[in-house]
């Protein structure tokens, strides 16, 4: 068996194609938005996709950047310097008022 | 030790919750249960209902989490978590957190722990309905100092 023949993943993973995006709470309301698939043509910051979707939804601008939004990528908590890839799953929702 | 996360739109029984963590448990003297119930939040404004939203799938991995941090910190040998969504009439129960353990110190700590974790982590968000309009509640900052006392 040749040598370095093992399939890399980011080799596999096409670097444009789409991102899920879901909304939560009164974000969701405002925007008139529960999810959405977002083209990305390649890896983006959290931060850098909210830009791109503010530039695509420029309507929705005051709400992407209420200061206490909160990020989840592929259902974990993230910061904005975190990078999302195609095919991840990205949250955005206000703080949490379960209980 | 086990662990049992649920989110559901049904009802649950005090009851029958208390009897599974107690049936068949030889080894736990202590068994400290919570059940938090629909209340107003805004007085006087008249509220009709209470309206619960969740992130399917995140929510329920979140709830999983709390409960085994709970289990790292104390020995809590059964953890029950149930916590409903959808409409909800006022007086109407929302949350149920059981726990058992062998002294009470642990099941007492331990059931306040998640339900302190729960209030700040767990990706649940509630609306107010009113006779004519709906209100998002918003975050109590008073739920984010309770969980200083589990940070020392």
């Amino acid at each position: 068996m040749a040598v370095g023949s093992a399939i890399n993943p980011n080799d596999v993973l096409p670097s444009a194609g789409k991102v899920e995006l879901l909304f939560f709470g009164q974000l969701k309301e405002r925007l008139k938005c529960s999810k959405l698939s977002l083209e990305i043509s390649q890896p983006l910051s959290i931060s850098e996709l909210k830009l791109k979707l503010v530039s695509q939804y420029p309507h929705w601008q005051p709400w992407l950047e209420e200061r206490e939004l909160l990020a989840a990528l592929n259902q974990t908590m993230s910061s904005s310097d975190e990078i999302v890839k195609v095919g991840d799953e990205l949250a955005f929702f206000p703080p949490v008022t379960g209980g | 030790m086990s662990i049992h996360i649920q989110v559901q739109t049904d009802d649950f029984n005090v009851g029958d919750e208390h009897n599974t963590l107690c049936s068949n448990n030889k080894s736990d003297g202590a068994v400290v249960t919570f059940t938090g119930l629909v209340r107003e939040f805004s007085s006087g404004d008249n509220v009709t209902a209470l309206e619960l939203e969740h992130y399917p799938g995140m929510t329920e991995q979140l709830l999983q989490s709390i409960a085994e941090q709970a289990q790292t910190r104390w020995q809590l040998a059964r953890i029950c978590i149930i916590h409903r969504v959808g409409y909800l009439a006022l007086g109407e129960q929302i949350v149920f957190v059981g726990v058992t353990s062998r002294h009470r110190q642990a099941g007492f700590e331990g059931a306040q722990f998640i339900m302190d974790y729960l209030k700040n982590h767990a990706t649940f968000w509630k609306k107010e309905h009113f006779k004519d309009s709906s209100n998002w509640v918003e975050f109590k900052q008073s739920d984010k100092q309770a969980l200083g006392k589990w940070e020392k």
